[in-house]
């Protein structure tokens, strides 16, 4: 059934020690876990790209290479103080930044992926699995549940790049797909922010038919009048674009993100051409009109808000003539 | 005869020996007639065929699935269907030769009928994008499929395509973004879909014609999430392990419906359906066929809550709860 086993979760914000995940745009490839690059929570031996001092850890902006001393960093939702680049954030921290404080409802947390195939790569996709259980706080690459933002309550699903890359297998497709059919069972709207590399390859088939599934519960709630809003974060790409990512009714994306279908390196090698300056950003595709609005990760919720009050208000406009 | 794959070699060189002997009637060897040595040859040439073609490994499907003269889309509409009338243009862009579609009758039903479309020749295929399509295919696909709704018409896709095109003009124009909208709306089309991997099952370049009440795979064909090459070269750092990662991702027709992620198997020719185009296309006209008076014969609320069930099915997982954590083993689902 779809109701059952729904966990109240309570968050404490916490940094996860993910801030140096690399852009992929393929799924990870994994002889090295992206999070093996990583030092441990707490430990407190020094990190890449970070200086230790006295009075605690700094991490340089990529962008503008100013200093930010991590405990700001972290306050102001891994947004650079000095230039707005957004830092990769995790589902949980990015939830406790949207949602009404203990309203959030987990659903489906126990669910984990199993390895259908047997799938025999360089290593195997079992191992994969318990490597990133062990390392990540995390069962898969997405959490969902349903919540309050301001006055209204919507089923939230935010995937997490952590998780080999945010890709979509079997827990992936289900976990969304019972979000999205409890929306429509509830009337509620549907928020998805994504981060991913795609189909999660180790299951295969599975993974491929995960878009269709997604795809076909964002057909009946649609067909419901019930909203849907996709925000695609750094980086979103193929299989996930490729079917609920681009289904919203509003598309929202974050600055700078990269967003696009097939790899930056696969077309350049299919073409043999120069790829566009700025191709395949957020920016891009606004410009190219796929794209409603970029919003910085702190205007988001206010945003949400105000969106979601627009859709509501005319269906009850509507009603109440 | 050219084109042949290195495991096809034994069969094309006995196959030329026989078209060889029946031209020169007088080359035939001495000591036994001219009928007793084709009869041999026959023989041998069957016996060939069976030891190389009943145990094919994933690779050699993939590369059955690829072979240059191998029925394209346009060659099964022209030996399963009759009276196909072609319909260009997606309305909004241009016209997508990568992707063919138009009015045909099978057997007694008058369908739309879409699918993917390889060139045969390097003129062709620059005009076909090698079978790669644009946002365009898409969208003039679900156009198609929007005017067989409205006019209660049966859709029958037919898919053979390495993948959606990976060009900057598609990611300009939101290839994905079209690829997604043809999943949800195919949902919810009240007529019959019968899809069916002809060739190449590429991904979403595949699915995005591919959500139908049936779905069908030719024997030799393979449908996958991603290329062999494209996944061993992530995962071995090498294009040349694709024969390893066509095993690892279970790609072939038998293993699919194994594992339930198509309906049905389509019998080839032994040896390929390139060996007897029409036999194969005979085959999916039968198959085709019978599936589409079955799904007819539902009732539409029927026909689209088994299509989403359908869908709704794909998936394996396990959910365990903190008090089964630990000793309990966790329940499978699908
Ligand atoms: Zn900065």
């Amino acid at each position: 059934m779809l109701g059952a086993g729904m966990d109240t979760t309570t968050f404490t914000k916490k940094t996860l020690g993910l801030e140096t995940v690399e852009p992929a745009l393929t799924p990870p490839t994994g002889n090295a876990p992206a999070f093996t690059k990583k030092p441990k929570l707490g430990s407190g031996k020094s990190r890449t790209k970070k200086r230790e001092m006295p009075e605690g850890l700094w991490t340089k902006c990529p962008t503008c290479e100013t200093m930010l001393f991590d405990k700001e960093l972290d306050e102001n939702l891994k947004v650079c103080m000095k230039c707005n680049h957004h830092f990769p954030i995790g589902s949980r921290e990015r939830i406790h930044s949207l949602v009404e404080t203990c309203t959030f409802e987990e659903m489906d947390a126990a669910m984990s992926s199993v390895d259908v195939l047997h799938f025999k790569g360089a290593s195997t996709y079992a191992s994969k699995l318990e490597a990133y259980r062990k390392n990540t706080p995390l069962k898969d690459a997405v959490v969902t549940g349903l919540c309050r933002i301001g006055d209204q309550r919507v089923a939230l699903g935010v995937m997490d790049f952590n998780f080999l890359g945010g890709s979509m297998g079997s827990v992936v497709g289900e976990k969304l797909t019972r979000l999205i059919e409890r929306g429509t069972e509830k009337g509620l709207p549907v928020i998805i922010i994504s981060a991913s590399g795609g189909a999660r390859m180790y299951e295969g088939m599975f993974s491929l038919m995960q878009m269709a599934k997604t795809s076909a519960a964002l057909a009946y709630h649609a067909q419901r009048g019930l909203p849907y809003l996709s925000i695609l974060t750094h980086p979103t790409t193929a299989g996930v674009m490729a079917s609920y990512a681009t289904l919203g009714d509003l598309i929202l994306a974050e600055p700078g993100a990269m967003i696009g279908f097939a790899g930056p390196r696969v077309i350049k090698d299919t073409t043999q051409a120069e790829l566009p300056p700025g191709f395949q950003t957020a920016e891009f595709l606004l410009d190219h009109g796929l794209i409603d609005a970029i919003v910085s990760r702190q205007a988001m919720k206010a945003q949400l808000i105000a969106y979601l009050e627009f859709f509501t208000a005319g269906k009850k406009a509507a009603a109440a003539q | 005869m050219k084109h042949q794959l290195d495991f096809e070699k034994p069969v094309v060189e006995l196959q030329n020996k026989l078209n060889d002997l029946r031209q020169h009637p007088e080359k035939h060897s001495l000591g036994i007639s001219f009928e007793e040595e084709i009869r041999m040859i026959e023989e041998k040439l069957e016996e060939t065929r069976r030891q190389i073609f009943q145990n094919l490994t994933a690779w050699q499907r993939v590369q059955l699935a690829r072979h240059p003269k191998r029925p394209y889309t346009l060659d099964y509409i022209r030996h399963a269907f009759t009276d196909f009338h072609e319909l260009h243009g997606d309305r909004l862009f241009a016209e997508d030769r990568a992707m063919v579609g138009g009015f045909a009758r099978l057997g007694g039903h008058r369908v739309v009928v879409i699918g993917t479309q390889k060139g045969r020749d390097t003129k062709e295929n620059i005009l076909r994008n090698f079978g790669s399509a644009h946002p365009e295919g898409y969208r003039k696909a679900l156009r198609l499929m929007r005017l067989a709704d409205k006019f209660d018409l049966p859709i029958v896709t037919l898919i053979d395509t390495a993948g959606a095109y990976p060009g900057v003009a598609a990611e300009e124009r939101h290839i994905a973004e079209a690829i997604a909208v043809n999943l949800r709306e195919m949902t919810l089309l009240k007529v019959p879909i019968i899809a069916a991997v002809i060739g190449e099952g590429g991904s979403g370049g595949a699915l995005g014609i591919g959500v139908a009440d049936r779905v069908l795979i030719l024997e030799n064909a393979y449908y996958s999430v991603i290329s062999p090459e494209g996944c061993a070269a992530i995962l071995w750092k090498d294009r040349a392990n694709a024969a390893k990662a066509a095993a690892a991702l279970k790609i072939t027709a038998l293993d699919l419906l194994k594992f339930k992620l198509v309906d049905e198997v389509v019998p080839e020719p032994l040896g390929g359906a390139h060996t007897d185009p029409a036999a194969a296309a005979a085959n999916l006209k039968q198959h085709l066929l019978q599936n589409l008076e079955q799904v007819l014969a539902q009732s539409v609320a029927e026909r689209l809550q088994t299509r989403y069930a359908k869908f709704r099915a794909h998936g394996h997982f396990v959910e365990q709860t903190e008090s089964t954590a630990n000793g309990v083993v966790p329940q499978a689902a699908t």
